[in-house]
């Protein structure tokens, strides 16, 4: 077995360094550091080795280790369980919920990185097995192999990032008034604050935002309850949320201008500056299961005419 | 076998506590409500309704709305 000791180890080592590099550690908090980093690095090992022993074992003519893979792809769709469901957990304890649409995106996006953690590994395995065999010694095949390897891990870094907010829309400050109870932002209605004090601290602490879809397909995500849920979380979480359990007057609610499909937002924030508002929703991500694409097809496309 | 499999969908998706419910009336205009099963309660003037109100809503996790007749309503979402 270690005959291939220069296949699997410079291929285990890329298939790591691809799954750090997309493990990120940021604002979000998810994964939590240290321990929730901890155990999807340890799953990232986990799914290079599958990835770069796979080609010595064929070689080896031990077809049924091949069968690990699909094991591997069974226990990668149980980290994505996983996460669905400790993220539904701690859902209760958000003061503005993520929602369960940004949590499937989430639990995706682990699953979706232990694969290609998978496949770069397998690639790297590859391409050191063909320069050794066909074109170049032992040494050289090594170090061309991780040269490409670590093209790929750029590559497959720019296929899964994803689009934000600033891609396809544009977002402006707004302006937040009153139509006797009704709080207003453009001109939309978002909802009915009877208690004259709440009123009050909106106006004097408040900051909105207005989210202009550039075309109908930015419209038609923008219009998915689950990414406006997203933009509410991500506000809350960067600006901080001025609020309390038993404050649902100061709940961000990001509504919808039903004439142009506008989005509106008011929020109340620990720092109310309304450039960072603007900026922070310009960052939130576009949520994969909010993504709609009226555009390509024919009626739609026949109707924005 | 339908109504009995509905029925066991109903009871898993049961979410303890009342919501999307008006919880009560606050008022100063006794003529603008009628009996029911929310409790209606009277305020003498405008400052006593929002204090009411804000206890109300505090003790309920609720939040007040004003249907611009005189009347509050406390809702939880």
């Amino acid at each position: 077995m270690f005959n291939y000791g220069y296949i699997i180890v410079p291929s285990i080592l890329i298939g790591i360094i691809a799954r750090v590099s997309m493990l990120r550690i940021d604002y979000r908090q998810y994964p939590s550091y240290p321990q929730g980093a901890f155990s999807h690095f340890t799953l990232g090992i986990v799914a290079a080795s599958l990835g770069s022993v796979a080609l010595p074992a064929l070689i080896e003519k031990e077809f049924s280790a091949v069968t690990f893979l699909a094991l591997a792809a069974q226990q990668f769709r149980e980290v994505r369980n996983m996460e669905r469901q400790s993220l539904d957990n701690i859902e209760q304890t958000e003061l503005v919920p993520r929602g369960t649409a940004y949590i499937e995106d989430i639990a995706k996006a682990f699953e979706a990185r232990n694969y290609m953690t998978m496949l770069t590994s397998l690639i790297v395995s590859i391409l050191i097995f063909i320069f050794k065999e066909y074109l170049v010694d032992r040494t050289y095949s090594v170090i061309i192999g991780c040269f490409i390897g670590i093209f790929v891990i750029i590559l497959f870094n720019k296929i899964i990032s994803r689009q934000l907010i600033r891609d396809i829309a544009d977002v402006y400050p707004a302006k937040i008034s009153f139509d006797g109870p009704l709080l207003k932002v453009g001109g939309t209605v978002i909802m009915n604050i009877g208690l004259q004090s709440s009123r009050e601290i909106y106006l004097e602490k408040g900051i909105a935002v207005e989210i202009i879809p550039k075309d109908e397909n930015a419209n038609a995500t923008l219009s998915n309850i689950g990414q406006r849920q997203a933009i509410q979380h991500n506000a809350s979480i960067q600006l901080g949320i001025r609020k309390d359990t038993d404050e649902p007057d100061f709940t961000p609610l990001a509504r919808r201008n039903p004439e142009n499909g506008n989005i509106v937002m008011a929020i109340v924030c620990m720092e109310p500056d309304v450039e960072m508002l603007v900026e922070s929703v310009k960052r939130t991500l576009v949520l994969e299961s909010s993504k709609r694409k009226p555009l390509s097809s024919y009626a739609g496309k026949k109707a924005a005419d | 076998m339908l109504g009995k499999k509905l029925q066991t969908k109903e009871v898993l998706n049961l979410d303890v506590g009342l919501r999307e419910a008006i919880l009560a009336i606050i008022t100063t205009d006794e003529s603008k409500v009628m009996g029911g099963s929310v409790p209606v309660f009277l305020a003498r003037d405008e400052e006593e309704k929002e204090k009411i109100s804000l206890m109300l809503a505090k003790v309920t996790s609720g939040i007040i709305h004003d249907l611009r007749n005189g009347c509050y309503v406390i809702v939880r979402h």
